[in-house]
């Protein structure tokens, strides 16, 4: 089998986040970058599936700076067997993305059998690219993955929904899937791993290469802004028992609709 | 004036509020309604108070279960006909899985998990967090038409008073087309409360709880709005709830959405392992107590008072 | 040529190390401290990934990693947990004086089995009445018609309760002093070998130490590590490898303490103000990251010139002394910056401060260090 991973680099979930200068983006000249979490568990699902399914190859896909490639050589570390960079900044936008990351695979001349992403990278926050990648090959998805069972391209897929409830979806032949935590425990890179990734291929094209162009752009941001400091807590006095229960509900009603978490 | 569709969801016998938020954000503009399956009639209502203009009730072979093939096939056929700009969503589990592959059946660009927006003319321009919320971005679509957005469930909030639309209702048909990724049975969430770590709303009582016997009324607290039980170290220490409870240094770190502290003074032991929740919500009878410097909402009683009405409270806003 | 920076495969050596000590060892490292249990699984797991027995060579099977390389990792587990790290070291001090001193078929029969399974080996120097003065060792190995027969008994043996494997160091006449030692490699299964209780111990409670009684042991000729006698020379360069690995160590304890004392001083409010506003606390602070990173310095340097194949004898013992006496000041210094909550268990930084005590001890004292480099400076001017 054929099995892809779209990887993506982002900031160290520590790191501290500044606007740049012009609000165009985040400040990344000290980032700690990291292979993104949600992709790890991708990574680790690619590499069980190689395992069971002899004569696969898992190559890893990332659209990035070339810079620093961190995400890619731990997917190599941790047994990916190639690896392709499209050279880009780290913030296209998902659409651009996607195009990219199809792209790159129909570049490498293997016909995937499986396509493997995080449900989402934790420095946009859009969960849009493993949908928009199967769309744009023809695929279909299964997102937000908790479960993965079958042999080869049968696959029993499990989809985590609202409370927790799960969907059941049956997949026979090529599919994008879009993994969350608690999906499996991705492994360590072992260091004979580590070491061995340095011989493995890296395959480094352009956004020409790969046919995206400025007019693929589709989302703009600008005024990157700190969020507004957390406002200082407010404190309610039920000491008198007549008032507990108006003081309460006010309580209750705040939680819902100012803070918005119930 | 832009055309503007918004697509939503039920949940039992009521459309999805985030529908409701978005078309009170969008009051002014000529707004049709998109469903697939049917709507109560309460829907429909609430759907004409909050101003829909037409809504279009989507039927077809295929249809009958979420798919998000079928589902976008759908939307693709009816929305190509009805020249829209924008398409709309709740940042649901439904709608954040639908709207991007729906998105790129029209080569268009997508604006995810919007928290609030203002359409200025036709045009349309969104606030979203990146970086789990460590920054927040202006966002804008560009290229090709509709353009897709989805708007983060409770951000935008209900109006006061909405403006009314027409709410007709108009029957449409589509088909679902090939479906190859196709839900085979649907498991219902598991009961079992989630473990600390991981729980959404955790409920923690302190050596205000007195005895074991009391964190029953932390149970039901809990059991109301689904959260986990957690303690403090001296409640733990006293005896009063097992070690597997204990939130803190020596305990479990937590970082649930609403951290409810009942009786908890807030050793720094105790706030190093729940510091990082979201909203905090601290009911002592000290009002000096260290909590009180670290809590969102900080109410000064007696918690074997306050927490059964708030109890009650959650039942009667959870119905 | 000047560069300070590590290797691309270093960084992710180091990342990769740190996780694992982050996540597999921190966490679970005060309850180890408390059960003072040996952390067989943890052990495992390490050498699962590659990071015990860094010093095996790539032809033996070992991943071929330089002495910067192996530093690196040291550093990382011990900022995991500095006990467990003594049990993890414990097997390269074991094994370093076959990689220096055995022939090719003695490496292949001794070291590659530590490359295809887990197991653990004990380096067996110390006795009752030596411990800086290595050269008065007792314990003899006596050639006896095919074979070596030992007799002695040795102390404060790392792992012993758990080895596969012992290297020891003995002497064939205690009068020749240097020139009468030897290093054998023994069986611990062997008859006549009779292992005693664990130690009870200050810190590194879960690192297993006991003393170990040599009883008319019959050991194969074959297992002698070059001639008889060469024992002195093979210790010497085993020291030259070991110090700045358990220097190592020493930078990866103090890292830990500052990091917890930085996080602790910005979270805990005194005056109204965190702690860490306090130029008090700041200067402490302060001199304990210029500490951390000159030990840091100095053991990288020392490793540096090994594998440049350079003499590093008095840079390993600049770093050893250094970086543990550091370790000790900054662990006792982050106790401080904790207060009373320091001083509690509740606190991970009263373990630091007690394991911290041991490197100043153990693989030559910071005294002996200072003798070394005295020798050195003397000797050479």
């Amino acid at each position: 089998m054929n099995i892809f991973v779209c990887v993506k680099q982002v900031p160290d979930t520590e790191t501290k986040v500044t606007p740049n200068g012009d609000g165009s983006y985040i400040e990344t000249s000290s980032i700690k970058w990291i292979m993104n979490p949600y992709d790890e568990f991708a990574v680790e699902q690619a590499l069980l599936h190689k395992a069971a399914n002899a004569g696969s190859t898992v190559t890893v896909v990332r659209v990035g700076g070339a810079k620093d490639t961190e995400a890619l050589r731990t997917a190599l570390a941790m047994g990916a067997d190639e690896a392709i960079l499209v050279d880009s900044a780290d913030n296209l936008d998902s659409y651009m993305t996607a195009k990219a990351i199809k792209g790159a695979i129909e570049k490498s001349g293997k016909t995937p059998d499986l396509i493997l992403a995080g449900k989402q990278a934790i420095d946009d926050d859009c969960l849009q690219v493993p949908q928009v990648l199967a769309q744009m090959m023809e695929l279909p998805s299964v997102s937000v993955v908790v479960g993965f069972e079958g042999e080869g391209s049968n696959l029993t897929l499990k989809r985590e929904v609202e409370g927790g409830a799960i969907e059941v979806y049956n997949v026979s032949g090529p599919v994008v899937v879009a993994c969350n935590k608690g999906l499996n425990t991705p492994r360590y890179a072992s260091l004979p791993g580590i070491m061995k990734a340095k011989k493995k291929p890296l395959t480094t094209l352009s956004l020409g290469d790969v046919g995206v162009s400025d007019e693929d752009q589709r989302i703009k941001y600008s005024d990157f802004q700190l969020p507004p400091e957390k406002p200082a807590g407010k404190k309610f006095d039920a000491t008198d028992e007549g008032a507990q229960a108006s003081v309460v509900a006010e309580v209750v009603g705040l939680l819902r609709t100012e803070a918005k978490v119930i | 004036m832009a055309k503007i569709a918004v697509f939503t969801e039920t949940q039992g016998d009521n459309v999805k509020s985030v529908t409701l938020e978005i078309l009170g954000k969008l009051a002014g503009q000529t707004v049709d309604v998109i469903s697939v399956g049917d709507i109560s009639e309460a829907g429909l209502g609430d759907l004409a108070k909050y101003g829909a203009g037409n809504i279009h009730v989507i039927k077809g072979e295929g249809l009958d279960q979420y798919s998000p093939e079928g589902y976008s096939n759908a939307l693709k056929e009816f929305l190509s006909s009805g020249g829209y700009d924008y398409v709309f969503a709740g940042s649901t589990s439904l709608g954040k899985d639908l709207f991007p592959r729906l998105s790129s059946m029209f080569g268009a660009g997508m604006a995810s998990e919007v928290t609030n927006f203002v359409m200025d003319g036709d045009n349309f321009s969104g606030t979203r967090p990146l970086f789990a919320g460590k920054c927040l971005a202006k966002v804008e679509v560009t290229g090709p038409k509709p353009h897709f957005v989805t708007v983060r469930p409770n951000s935008l909030g209900l109006p006061e008073s909405p403006t009314a639309g027409a709410g007709t209702k108009n029957d449409a048909s589509s088909s679902a087309g090939e479906i190859r990724a196709a839900i085979k049975e649907i498991i219902k969430g598991a009961s079992e409360k989630l473990d600390l770590t991981e729980a959404n709303i955790i409920v923690s009582g302190g050596r205000a709880m007195k005895e074991e016997a009391n964190f029953k009324i932390l149970d039901e607290m809990a059991d109301v709005i689904g959260a986990t039980v957690g303690a403090s170290r001296a409640a733990v220490d006293s005896g009063y709830a097992p070690h597997a409870m204990q939130v803190g240094q020596t305990g479990k770190t937590v970082s649930p959405s609403l951290y409810i502290a009942c009786g908890i003074s807030g050793a720094i032991q105790h706030l190093a392992g729940m510091r990082t929740s979201k909203v905090i919500v601290a009911i002592n009878t000290d009002p000096d107590a260290p909590i009180f410097t670290k809590a969102d909402y900080g109410i000064v009683g007696d918690l074997f008072q306050v927490v059964p009405i708030m109890t009650e409270e959650f039942k009667k806003l959870l119905g | 040529m000047i560069n300070f920076d590590y290797s691309q495969e270093q960084k992710e050596i180091r990342e990769m190390a740190m996780k694992f000590a982050k996540n597999e060892m921190q966490p679970v490292a005060s309850e180890f401290d408390e059960s003072g249990e040996f952390p067989t699984e943890i052990i495992k797991k390490a050498w699962e990934l590659g990071l015990v027995n860094t010093c095996i060579p790539e032809e033996y099977g070992g991943t071929g990693f330089t002495t910067v390389d192996s530093v690196i990792i040291s550093e990382c587990l011990s900022y995991g947990c500095m006990g467990m790290n003594t049990g993890i070291m414990a097997n390269d001090l074991a094994l370093l004086p076959i990689v220096i001193g055995g022939n090719d078929e003695q490496k292949k029969k001794f070291l590659t089995p530590f490359t295809e399974e887990y197991k653990i080996a004990s380096f067996c120097l110390t006795e009752p009445g030596n411990g800086s003065d290595a050269a008065g060792i007792k314990t003899t190995i006596k050639e006896d018609g095919d074979h070596y027969v030992v007799n002695g008994q040795k102390m404060w043996i790392t792992n012993a309760g758990f080895a596969d494997l012992f290297v020891l160091y003995g002497t064939s006449d205690p009068e020749l002093k240097h020139k009468g030692i030897s290093a054998i490699v023994i069986d611990p299964k062997t008859d006549g070998i009779e292992i005693g209780a664990p130690e009870k111990k200050m810190g590194h409670k879960c690192s297993d130490t006991r003393a170990v009684t040599f009883n008319n042991v019959k050991v194969p000729k074959e297992n002698m590590l070059g001639n008889p006698g060469d024992g002195w020379k093979i210790a010497m360069k085993t020291l030259d490898h070991s110090r700045p690995l358990v220097a190592a160590s020493a930078v990866g304890g103090a890292q830990c303490a500052l990091d917890h004392s930085v996080a602790y001083a910005k979270e805990r409010n005194q005056f109204k103000v965190p702690i860490s506003n306090h130029q008090a606390i700041q200067f402490i602070i302060s001199n304990m990251s210029m500490k951390v990173e000159a030990s840091r310095l100095l053991v990288t340097k020392s490793a540096w010139q090994l594998d440049q194949g350079q003499s590093n004898t008095k840079m390993a013992s600049y770093a050893k002394a250094f970086a543990a006496d550091s370790c000790m000041e900054i662990c006792t210094d982050a106790v401080q910056v904790f207060g009373g909550y320091g001083y509690s268990k509740e606190y991970p930084v009263e373990k630091l401060m007690r394991d911290a005590k041991l490197i100043q001890i153990y693989e030559g004292t910071s005294q002996i260090q200072r003798l070394v480099i005295a020798k050195e400076i003397f000797t050479r001017s």
